[in-house]
């Protein structure tokens, strides 16, 4: 088999399995879905691992598999652009799906909608992968899109939540606002570069970099910063950066498994990789690149704070997700993309971690969610316990485990960068490191350590649940805009949270090994991944290969003249070992450890203090509480704005001129269906007679006047 | 004269041997009928398949990016020629599938005859498509419409379909009459009746200018009333209606391709010189029948007129593709412009033979289903049927990713390109205007309650070639670029 038949296999193995278990999901057993599905998966696995030897061999590829139309001198194509970071991504994508597809069987074995889910989630493989192969910027838009529709579909899996529905159509409305931003850039390359390949606009890109555009009024703006600016807004909505993170938390909705592949490990990094994909372009713009480093750091360090405070075991891991999506982002900033793509993969692995350990947590605590109704589990799951240590432990940037190789050298990059913004993004990402350890741990003692909370306090619980209750019902207040179901909201809540949970005196148990062994197996890299990969993805020449098709850009392209932050962290490093060593002499390593001392303090031995400091800082809590009123703002502002609008249009749009026109124009084809009805007679003569009228026109008209 | 002069050359006989195979094949068939003593018409059923089947076989044969003459410049085979023929035996292939059922049903003793007259009108189309002479363009005209005419009243017993039949046929005389006038006045003001010659008399700039254009009113009314096109469309929502709507499918699908070739041989081949002048005449045209037709279909309850209105303005706005060719002399997009015209004919004919396959499929003896009330609900008896449905009626309404926009997008991008702005906005508005009768059908398909719940009893072959045409126009709207291609590559080798 030919290298082009291998990559074409790739996104279409999971596609048969999702179509198998999607079309059919009806008619065939579990088994059936399930063995289509992880089998379509684990194809495209061991195919990208040997695509991944192949382009190591040096065997790059760039090329249309199909050519979908032409329209004037434009042409849309399906194709395929195989070079390092693409096989990065596929592997990062397949194999990570391929441990939540395993996992699945575990989680989703009461489910009624299991077939269902396994083909979203293939369907999701197949889309993710459409995106990072592409080689042009329109199938690229088409995965966007797609991986965007799965997503929707996940976060209202159980669509007779309510909570459900409501955060899908928030993720689904937020990213519509960053898509608007991505078309309009993907407009922009096609008007000024005559072409969607992306080859062809990279090769172009230098001569564009002094062109200037006029937008509105008088004012120039250079082309190169509108686009990557907008490019990068829709990175915002897929990446969840402020202000377009809210949806992030509020997917946590969906089932444990796509929180882990979808709104954690791959989905959500779209953004970053895209970025990355275009760093020939990003680099022409320092504006552009100042632009997102703001933005990173601002969601680096904000969201981190939010995290601190939450109770739902998986929000806090939401919240951990949009830190470190801000890490990625500041390190694009800084023209750091290599590093970027590094963190993006080992978070990928350190992350679905830990969102499978807390699913797994929910299994044992019979899908109570709630980290106050732990406590001491690490006796009862001693596998959840040790695998979620690991993640915690690379989360946080422990030398020698993944996450630290990555995040020191996000910071390190961010030191030597020196674009406008990098001074606070340097502050940002090292106070992030505090906050990261403290939140990481206080969850982690709360669920593993200390007094058993559960199974005894009902009342205690039920007291909680309530909170969480009333918490979601803030969110139906807003969604339903008048108040009159809410009470019925409210009960169904409650007793659907006393329906889960343990029952007093019930223990937790461990999960079954379908869970249990994608934990294992996802531990592995989480340890061992940045050790192996710092040398060579980051300094290495595993990404100046050349784009194929281009003359001679690099994978990933940096103008060191002008960003030369990567160039000068290269000269500090001296191996991955040595890094380690000298790590613990610098201020990550002992903010990093200060957090989870005081977490510990905090919450394993003076549990009072927290109380009284939430007590003391009432407002402060309430501003985190309700993360910085962004929704609030959101629900006034555009939710509130869109509805006075629709019902001002509705008043006065449509009733009086709307309606009027269509009254109007029903009344005028109802006139004109009854002047044909008066031709139309039926009478033969009539016929001919318009016949002879018609000809006498076209005679007048060309013959006389002539 | 001498001996050897008046000795009789037998003419080169390959380019015409389909049309000479099926006239064959057609007489041997009527005779074979009569003897048939099979109620189900089985043999002559599946002789006219295979007949056309060979017939595909035979043009794909002799089939050469050549251009070829015969029978003394009478008759033309090119590439155009052939990719339509192929497209006309597909189409009537289609058709004889689907109106066998319907046709045994409402008319057991004239199935037969309604095989053979198939045959004989498409042998008519054929010669039509392959004229290279005004008088072979009328033998091929007038044994399409007399075989039609035969068939509308084919159901003798019907009072409506032969009041329908009467009005066709009078019409079509009269139309005729009017093309034949027309052709007259070309011969005399050129001296021939051969289409290339008349090309070269014309460049030659001889011409008295007065007859010839008298002469070019008289054939485009005639074009006129093949296309359907206002005012020359009055037949149209009668006929489609009151004929059997088998032989509304024959008439609403294949004989769109043939008036497509002769618009092609007779203006484009012939009188390209006029240019100015026909395609000023037919905008007016145009623009009159994507009115008249849209609005007029808003008003009809009847799914067979409400479709005879869609015909009207279809092949409205497939003349704006004829109309852009030659812009103020200038020759340069003028392949760009008929081949989108000519995509958009194809897969309008692919679209409408599914439609009214559609209506065909649902009905039953003794119900026409041809009510647009009989589709309510369709979706509760069939939802796979109302997904194809679906599927043809937003193929109808352009909208995208299905075929039908992707022909009215390449019929835009030509009159953009030739400059009539204001035309390419009326087109649209009129689309948007005729996006509500189809998107009307398939409102009463998923939302409003069935009045009927009996289920589909069509047998299994029809099923699946129904399902086939329908998913053809959703995956030819996602993969449009190969038939796009073959429509413009046979043009380029026929102009």
């Amino acid at each position: 088999m030919d290298m082009k038949s291998l990559y074409l296999l790739v996104p279409m193995a999971p596609l048969v399995g999702a179509i198998i278990a999607g079309l059919f999901c009806r008619i065939i057993p579990r088994w059936v879905a399930h063995t289509a599905t992880i089998a379509g998966v684990a194809i495209a696995f061991i195919t990208s691992i040997v695509i991944f030897k192949d382009v190591m061999a040096g065997n790059t590829f760039n090329g249309a598999v199909y050519q979908w139309l032409t329209s004037g001198d434009y042409k849309f194509e399906v194709g395929f652009l195989i070079d390092s970071l693409t096989v990065t991504m596929m592997l990062v994508v397949t194999s990570v799906s391929l441990m939540v597809h395993i996992y699945t069987i575990g989680y989703m074995q009461e489910d009624p909608g299991y077939n269902r889910f396994f083909s979203y989630i293939s369907l999701f493989t197949f889309s993710m992968l459409m995106l990072v192969m592409s080689n042009n910027f329109m199938q690229l838009f088409f995965g966007w899109e797609a991986v965007g529709l799965v997503s929707y579909l996940l976060i209202g899996f159980w669509y007779t939540r309510p909570t459900a529905i409501f955060a899908n159509m928030k993720a689904f409305l937020v990213n519509r606002v960053g898509d608007f931003g991505f078309i309009l850039g993907i407009g922009l390359v096609l008007a000024h570069f005559g072409s969607l390949d992306y080859a062809t606009v990279f090769q172009k890109a230098p001569e564009f970099a002094n062109v200037t555009i006029n937008i509105w009024g008088s004012s120039e703006w250079s082309l190169m910063t509108v686009t990557c600016i907008l490019l990068f807004i829709g990175a915002m909505g897929k990446s969840a950066q402020v202000p377009l993170h809210v949806w992030l938390p509020d997917s946590m909705e969906g089932p444990t498994p796509i929180s882990a592949l979808i709104h954690a490990a791959t989905m959500v990094t779209a953004g970053i990789f895209m970025v990355a994909r275009m760093s020939p372009l990003f680099e022409l713009s320092t504006t552009a690149l100042s632009f997102v480093i703001v933005i990173g750091s601002i969601t680096a360090l904000f969201m981190g704070f939010l995290g601190i405070i939450q109770n739902d075991i998986k929000r806090v891991v939401a919240y951990s997700t949009l830190s470190q999506l801000g890490y990625m982002t500041v390190a694009l900033g800084a023209s750091a993309y290599s590093v970027a793509i590094f963190h993006l993969m080992t978070h990928a692995f350190f992350k679905a971690l830990l969102f499978l350990g807390a699913g797994s947590v929910i299994i044992g605590m019979h899908h109570d969610q709630d980290i106050r109704n732990m406590g001491g589990l690490r006796k009862y799951m001693p596998i959840t316990w040790i695998t979620s240590l690991i993640g915690s432990l690379a989360l946080i940037g422990t030398p020698l485990f993944a996450g630290f190789y990555s995040k020191d050298s996000i910071i390190e990059a961010v030191k030597f960068s020196n674009i406008p913004g990098s001074g606070f993004a340097y502050f940002a990402v090292m106070a992030g490191v505090f906050v990261t350890a403290f939140y990481s741990f206080r969850m982690y003692f709360l669920v593993f350590h200390g007094e058993e909370r559960f199974g005894k306090a009902h009342d205690d619980h039920g007291h909680a649940a309530h909170d969480a209750a009333a918490h979601t019902k803030s969110a139906h207040d807003d969604h339903a805009g008048h108040g009159d179901h809410d009470g019925d909201h409210d009960d169904e809540e409650v007793s659907h949270d006393h329906h889960h949970g343990l029952a007093p005196g019930q223990k937790p148990h461990e999960s079954p090994w379908v869970v249990t062994l994608p934990l294992v197996l996802l531990a592995i890299p989480s340890v061992i991944i940045g050790f192996i990969g710092v040398g060579p993805l980051v300094f290495g020449d595993y990404f100046k290969m050349t784009i194929p098709g281009t003359n001679g850009i690099p994978v990933i392209f940096i103008d060191n003249a002008a960003h030369p932050a990567m160039a000068e962290f290269a000269t500090h490093f001296h191996g991955a070992a040595a890094m380690a060593m000298h790590a613990f002499s610098t201020a990550p390593f002992w903010l990093a450890l200060s957090g989870v001392a005081l977490s510990w303090f905090f919450y394993m031995k003076r549990p009072d203090i927290p109380a009284a400091i939430k007590a003391r800082f009432e407002w402060l809590y309430t501003v985190l509480d309700n993360k910085y009123y962004f929704d609030k703002f959101n629900e006034a502002f555009f939710a509130g704005g869109a509805r006075m609008l629709g019902k001002g249009l509705w008043k006065g749009g449509d009733v009086a001129v709307i309606d009027g026109t269509i009254n109007g124009s029903a009344r005028l084809v109802g006139w004109v269906a009854s002047a044909v009805r008066c031709f139309q007679t039926g009478h033969i003569y009539s016929y001919a007679f318009t016949m002879i009228i018609g000809l006498v026109v076209l005679m007048t008209l060309w013959v006389v006047r002539a | 004269m001498t001996l050897a002069e008046m000795s009789f050359v037998l003419p080169d006989l390959r380019p015409a041997a389909a049309e000479i195979f099926l006239l064959v094949m057609a007489c041997a068939i009527l005779l074979i009928d009569v003897f048939s003593k099979n109620p189900k018409r089985t043999m002559t059923f599946v002789l006219t398949q295979v007949t056309l089947l060979c017939c595909v076989f035979i043009t794909f044969a002799t089939s050469s990016a050549e251009i070829t003459y015969t029978f003394s410049n009478m008759f033309v085979d090119d590439l155009m020629a052939d990719f339509l023929k192929l497209l006309l035996y597909l189409t009537v292939l289609v058709v004889m599938f689907y109106s066998r059922a319907y046709m045994l049903e409402r008319a057991p003793h004239a199935t037969g005859e309604f095989f053979a007259l198939t045959l004989f009108a498409t042998l008519g189309m054929m010669v039509m498509i392959s004229a290279n002479h005004f008088v072979t363009v009328y033998l091929g005209l007038e044994l399409l419409s007399l075989s039609l005419y035969a068939m509308v009243a084919l159901n003798r017993d019907s009072v409506q379909a032969t009041e329908a039949a009467m009005k066709y046929f009078v019409l079509g005389a009269l139309a005729s009459g009017l093309l034949l006038y027309g052709m007259s006045m070309i011969y005399g003001a050129t001296g021939t009746l051969e289409i290339t010659g008349v090309a070269e008399r014309l460049a030659m700039g001889v011409a008295n200018k007065t007859v010839l254009t008298l002469g070019l009113v008289f054939l485009v009314a005639g074009i006129a009333f093949k296309l359907g096109v206002v005012p020359f469309h009055m037949w149209i929502p009668d006929v489609y209606h009151g004929a059997p709507t088998a032989v509304t499918l024959l008439i609403g699908s294949a004989p769109k391709l043939a008036a497509f070739a002769i618009v092609m041989r007779m203006l484009v081949n012939g009188l390209i010189v006029l240019a100015v002048d026909w395609q000023q005449m037919l905008i007016i045209l145009s623009v009159l029948s994507m009115a008249i037709g849209n609005l007029a279909a808003i008003a009809q309850t009847n799914l067979k007129r409400m479709l005879a209105y869609s015909a009207i303005s279809h092949m409205g706005f497939m003349l704006l593709g004829i109309v852009t060719g030659v812009v103020g002399g200038d020759a340069r997009y003028a392949l760009n412009a008929y081949s989108s015209a000519m995509f958009y004919v194809v897969t309008y004919v692919i679209t409408s033979a599914g439609t009214f396959g559609m209506i065909l499929l649902l009905a039953r003896s003794g119900f026409e289903s041809d009510q647009l009330d009989d589709f309510k609900g369709l979706n509760k008896r069939s939802p796979w049927f109302a997904a194809i449905m679906m599927m043809l009626m937003f193929s109808m309404a352009g909208v995208p990713f299905f075929v039908g926009f992707f022909a009215k997008l390449s019929v835009l991008q030509a009159v953009v390109a030739a400059g009539y702005m204001w035309l390419a906005i009326a087109a649209v508005i009129f689309s948007l205007i005729g996006a509500y009768y189809y998107l009307r059908v398939v409102k009463l398909m998923y939302f409003d309650e069935p009045t009927d719940t009996s289920p589909i009893d069509a047998p299994f072959d029809i099923k699946l070639l129904m399902s086939a045409n329908g998913l053809a126009v959703a995956v030819l709207g996602i993969f449009p670029q190969a038939l796009m291609s073959l429509c413009a590559y046979s043009l380029l080798r026929s102009l």
